[in-house]
């Protein structure tokens, strides 16, 4: 029996109302009194350098405030990278300077030169056009491998190439990996793309920087996943103004997907900008705008070589990434190729020995960063190709050859540092070969075929680490910042409660699952409860919401938070019913004494708290409210398996997925609905890198040839089916108070191999020799190949 | 978006007027239109906007037995009000950008515009239709002159397209994922004296007839007519969708397909 | 500048506005009306959905000024009398057709134009309706489900959770 309630039950999100009903409060509904606007003046070459700036014009024209150019920015901070990757010789990542307005020198197609702060946006726009800019075009680097060519235009004069940094992992292992390799019964090797994309949350970014001069106090709204980020990093790094000074709030946010998490030049320049200028900023990015200066995703180029013996049992992986950057270095675009991807390398098996070798490369393009699953779904898309392409090459049936290589045994620790605590990888892919009606796949495929169609069936598992992160191990591995995370549990006199969390909520349902928590511990209805969140003067700290880590980690502080409540609030009601502290229970909202019939409701108790007339003062202070911060002890590690099911048009090359199935753990689940919700977009996502979605650059001259939605193939309704997903095999975690592990990026991980596994059964069943194609497998593309 | 101003003329001719003055721009359904303007690729000073002309609006058949659609007519309209007369046309217009998009287009503006990827084109290149301007008549086979170009001169107006109704027809469009405009769309169409095969989407040359499929087709209206014929990929489109071989495969593969689904 | 008056939501408006003021900022900026909603800049999204006389029209993609002596219905305008949720609305809650919220409100007025044409539309029907309304968070799942549910139909029989 489902559960209507607490914890496991699908409630209805109350966050729903307001949304429905065009009540929402996204940044750009923020209007203030007195606001100015600003438009960037962007770059429409790739590289090049910059001769002059002329702005005279530009501040004469109508409704100028004032024109801001890079020299307005010297002595400023640039934006920082927050990870510190060290190289496989011991040396430091390259960091090279990130400008607010760039300075001298444009090294992407839409690197802003200058920003025009107007009475109106139209006007600010039309100055825009009005600032003389003399760039000198430099030659432009795209292709990460000729950027390491010698003799390549340099992205940065002061570095001594466009290597960023030469990252192995585990670099110990090298030699045992190469003679395991060397060594193998069989090797399959695969060379393959993970496309760049493009995050495209459904909401622009906005940012709206407003000065009060009366108590020197900054305060910026934005577009954000983690307003404590925000203000840590453009605070301290960039701006130089003190936690106190400085407020950040990321109200109703329309979707991040990781592309919202970093600071950026927009933020730090609307709100340094609304203390020169003395009035507020906003900025509001246009899609267009938002293809050029969001930063994008994915975009790594790799050999892979799995190694197997007789038995086709895996002996060991060798993996050489070329992995973008892009022209700067996005917040956390360093981690993103190297420890979210090389410590997952090992998937769901239990390969022996793995290295990998990870080259960042800086390239005139729009930076590179985490996007939905961040480095999980590249390191996933290797082994579940690369294991595909073997299982091909060996005649065995790609399903036995996984199940073959399955780790059993948990804890596990792989040879890539991670220790997996729990999973159980043949419970799912038992669940997706049911739910996915396998056995029933030989027949739907005729029946394709009499209608002159190809029919394909693509099988995968993953793996993912959530719940980031431990902080001692991350700042081991160079995080410049804590992972935990806080929550804040206040209580109210007449107990409702309002709890503020760090995490951040931009679709993810916190609003209702949190609530669904903290009722379940306390046992009082969850409409007593409101969560607040997304404003640094309103919660105590955060580190906000990516790599499905709220719950686990957030929740976590709250779980311990409101343990907190509940042994204050028993020792309230010990005093009240005069019993001892020990023997009280609380069920369903009543504090009773174990083995009588006394009880106090828990508005009583929390009543006496602020009202402590009779009360135990001499112990305990009044009031209820509680803060924890959490800091995890490991990663979470949910895993699944996902089946897509599709057709295939040899006379045009286009795709049709008929069925997708995904089985998931994610260890305990707080709400089904949401949780559902969760795996449904980021299939969405998966299907779209896999079939739709591709950055692209013109490899001469660094223009973005997919700039806009004409361009860029988002999925639609009509791109997709109805899926079915299930997650009823659950093996909680063992190390997190809710035994949960994090949903959020596991349609997005899970779902690109499962769909290019399948175009390529779909072809090979139609006698197309083709042992691999680049996602997005396009019409034109899966055409192309056929044709050999 | 630079500043202009919009102007709503009631009559044909008070539109042609509001035309005469300097850098004025007609705005049909605006669905083109809009998007170019806000990258700032047109500074019109004035747009005429032409959706409020009563006489540009409305479908009939004239006497000859044309089907005879306003200028101003929108897709959404012609989708609903010519199935039963012209189906292939019909067809057509239904599955034109997504619903709101033929709440406001036009199939004046979209002829006028001439886009190389456009649907409206290659049923009146097709249809051997009749383009009425408020100064004359241009058959279709004149009117497109290549991308985003036509016969239409400064401040011509479309105001009604004339439509012989052939006897069987269909348009397939294939389209290109991201815009969803055509790939490649072809438009078949079979009158009692030839077949007419018409192209959009891919050629450098915008709209196109493919001639040596009429001219297989005139004998036999079905698929097998075309076996071993290919259409050529010189002058085709390349870009990020797909190779100029691929479009031309794809308007073999779509004439086929609309000779059979013809009706 | 040029005066333009409407109804919107029921009630008249009127206002002097450019002539390239577009009827999303008209809603948005002068009206406050910020329910309606912008995601793209090329007509694609469908966030900015509105209805204009009783019809759905990107207003991203239409002047202020052609919607001169026009009624405008806005997502602000679909609740019950009684503030409650219509019967799309609640569906799309019930079914949990929404995350973020950013593209929604188009989503629903675009479900709601859809239903007053073809009141029972299939799976394919809504898909395809759906053409010019991008979601980036649900997969489009629970929006079919959401818009099959508010026509009546029975929606277990054709998805899963």
């Amino acid at each position: 029996m489902p559960k209507d309630t607490g914890i496991g039950a699908s409630s209805k999100r109350r966050e729903d109302v307001r949304f429905l009903t065009g009540n929402g409060r996204y940044t750009d509904d923020i209007n203030i009194y007195g606001q100015t606007y600003v438009h960037f003046l962007r770059s429409d070459v790739a590289h090049g350098r910059i001769t002059s700036i002329d702005t005279s014009a530009a501040e004469s024209m109508p409704g100028v405030v004032r024109v801001f150019t890079g020299k307005d920015f010297e002595g400023i901070g640039g934006l920082p990278c927050g990870w510190l990757v060290t190289d496989k010789h011991g040396q430091p990542m390259k960091e090279p300077a990130h400008p607010v307005l760039a300075q001298g020198k444009v090294r992407h197609v839409g690197d802003p030169i200058a920003a025009v702060v107007a009475e109106s946006l139209a006007e600010a726009r039309d100055a825009a056009e009005a600032i003389m800019v003399d760039i000198e075009e430099l030659p432009a680097v795209v292709d990460m491998k000729k950027a390491l060519e010698s003799g390549a235009s340099k992205v940065h004069d002061d570095l001594a190439d466009n290597l960023c940094f030469d990252w192995g992992f585990v670099e110990e292992n090298r030699e045992a990996v190469d003679n395991a390799i060397a060594n193998s019964a069989h090797v399959t090797t695969l060379e393959l793309v993970n496309n760049r994309l493009v995050a495209n949350p459904m909401e622009p970014r906005v940012a709206v920087g407003e000065y009060n001069r009366s108590d020197d106090m900054s305060t910026l709204h934005t577009t954000s996943q983690n307003p404590h980020v925000i203000r840590l990093l453009m605070g301290a790094f960039v701006l130089g103004i003190p936690e106190h000074k400085l407020r950040v709030v990321a109200p109703d946010v329309g979707g991040g997907f990781g592309t919202k998490i970093f600071h950026y030049a927009e933020e730090a320049f609307c709100t340094f900008a609304s203390r020169q200028v003395q009035r507020p900023v906003k900025w509001t990015s246009t899609r267009s705008e938002a293809f050029m200066s969001d930063a994008q995703g994915r975009d790594h180029v790799t050999k892979i070589e799995l190694g197997l013996d007789a038995d086709n049992n895996f002996t060991a992986l060798r993996c050489l990434t070329y992995a973008n950057m892009g022209a700067y270095l996005s917040t956390f675009a360093s981690c993103t190729p190297t420890w979210l991807h090389g410590t997952l390398l090992a998937g769901n098996y239990k390969t022996p020995l793995i290295y990998t070798n990870v080259k960042a490369v800086f390239t005139n393009t729009v930076p590179v960063d985490a996007y939905r699953g961040a480095g999980r779904p590249e390191a996933t898309f290797q082994i579940e190709r690369v294991i595909d392409k073997a299982a091909r090459e060996l005649g065995v049936d790609p399903i036995k050859l996984r199940r073959q290589n399955f780790i059993t045994e948990f804890p596990y620790a792989t040879p890539v540092a991670v220790e997996y605590d729990t999973g159980d990888y043949v419970a799912t892919m038992d669940k997706l070969e049911e739910i996915a009606d396998i056995a029933g796949f030989a027949a739907r495929r005729a029946e394709s075929e009499k209608n002159g169609k190809l029919r394909g069936l693509g099988v995968n598992c993953y793996i993912e680490a959530c719940g980031i992160a431990p902080s001692k191990l991350v700042g081991q591995l160079g995080a410049r910042a804590g992972l935990y995370d806080a929550a804040t549990v206040r209580v109210n006199a007449t107990g409702s409660i309002s709890v503020m969390v760090g995490a951040h909520s931009h679709g993810q349902g916190h609003e209702t699952a949190f609530p669904q928590v903290v009722a379940e511990m306390l046992g009082i209805p969850e409409d007593q409860i409101d969560i607040v969140h997304g404003d640094t003067s309103k919660i105590p700290f955060g580190m906000g919401t990516y790599g499905s880590r709220s719950l686990a980690v957030c929740g976590s502080a709250m779980v311990r938070a409101t343990e907190k409540i509940i042994n204050k609030a028993k020792k309230i009601a010990a005093h009240l019913m005069e019993a001892s502290e020990a023997d009280i229970e609380l069920k369903n909202g009543q504090f009773t004494v174990a083995g009588t019939d006394k009880s106090v409701a828990w508005g009583d108790v929390t009543l006496a708290a602020y009202v402590p007339h009779n009360y135990p003062l001499e112990d305990i202070e009044p009031g209820l409210e509680e803060t924890a911060f959490y800091d995890p002890s490991n990663f979470t590690y949910p895993s699944g398996a996902y089946c897509c099911e599709l057709e295939l048009d040899p006379e045009t090359g286009k795709v049709t997925i008929e069925r997708f199935s995904a089985a998931d753990d994610f260890g305990n689940i707080i709400n089904p609905m949401i949780v559902s919700g969760q795996v449904h977009g980021g299939i969405a996502q998966g299907i779209g890198q896999a079939l739709l979605e591709n950055c692209a650059y013109d490899p001469e001259t660094g223009q973005l040839l997919s700039a806009s939605y004409m361009d860029y193939a988002m999925p639609r309704a009509d791109d997709v089916p109805f899926y079915a997903v299930d997650h009823s095999c659950q093996t909680p975690c063992t190390h997190n108070p809710l035994g949960v592990k994090g949903c959020g990026e596991a349609g997005a991980i899970g779902s690109p191999p499962a769909v290019i596994n399948a175009v390529l059964d779909a072809l090979n069943s139609g006698g197309h020799k083709v042992e691999h194609i680049n996602m997005p497998a396009t019409p034109s593309r899966v055409w192309a190949a056929m044709q050999g | 978006m630079y500043a202009f101003e919009v102007e709503r003329p009631t009559s044909i001719a008070d539109a042609v007027a509001a035309l005469g003055r300097e850098d004025a721009q007609a705005l049909g359904g605006g669905q083109t239109l809009i998007p170019t303007l806000k990258q700032r690729l047109a500074s019109p000073s004035v747009l005429v906007s032409l959706t409020g002309i009563a006489e540009m609006q409305g479908i009939r058949t004239d006497d000859a037995g044309l089907l005879c659609i306003g200028g101003g007519s929108r897709h959404g309209v012609v989708a609903k009000e010519v199935a039963a007369n012209y189906p292939g046309l019909a067809g057509l217009a239904a599955h034109i950008g997504d619903p709101a998009v033929r709440n406001r287009g036009t199939i004046g503006g979209s002829l006028a515009n001439n886009d190389p990827s456009a649907c409206y084109p290659a049923a009146a290149l097709a249809s051997k239709a009749t383009i009425v301007t408020n100064t004359r008549e241009i058959a279709a086979d004149d009117f497109f002159q290549g991308m985003f170009t036509t016969a239409l001169e400064e401040g011509e107006i479309i105001t009604e397209v004339k439509f012989p109704v052939p006897q069987a027809s269909c348009y397939i469009k294939f389209e290109q994922p991201a815009s969803r405009f055509a790939l490649v769309g072809v438009f078949v169409a079979k009158f009692a004296d030839g077949v007419r095969v018409a192209v959009t989407g891919a050629s450098n040359n915008g709209v196109f007839r493919w001639t040596e499929a009429e001219a297989a087709l005139a004998s036999n209206f079905s698929p097998s007519a075309l076996e071993g014929l290919s259409a050529s990929a010189d002058d085709m489109i390349a870009d990020l969708h797909g190779s100029a071989a691929y479009r031309a495969h794809l308007v073999g593969v779509l004439t086929k397909r609309a000779v059979a689904a013809a009706k | 500048m040029a005066k333009v008056a409407m109804k919107v939501n029921g009630k008249s408006v009127s206002r002097e506005v450019e002539g390239r003021t577009l009827l999303v900022q008209f809603l948005r900026e002068d009206l406050r009306l910020t329910g309606t909603h912008v995601g793209c800049d090329t007509s694609q999204c469908g966030a900015c959905l509105v209805h204009v006389n009783g019809e759905a029209v990107k207003s991203c993609t239409m002047f202020a000024a052609e919607a001169d002596g026009a009624e405008v219905t806005t997502i602000e305008a679909m609740a019950n009398d009684d503030g409650s949720l219509n019967t799309v609305q609640q569906a799309f809650q019930d079914y949990h057709g929404l995350q973020c919220g950013f593209c929604t409100p188009g989503m629903v007025m675009s479900a709601t134009a859809l239903l007053k044409d073809n009141p029972k539309p299939s799976e394919r029907e809504i898909r395809e309706y759906l053409q010019g309304n991008i979601c980036r968070c649900t997969g489009y799942h629970n929006i079919i489900k959401a818009i099959m549910a508010a026509s009546g139909q029975d929606v277990a029989s054709v998805a899963a959770e």
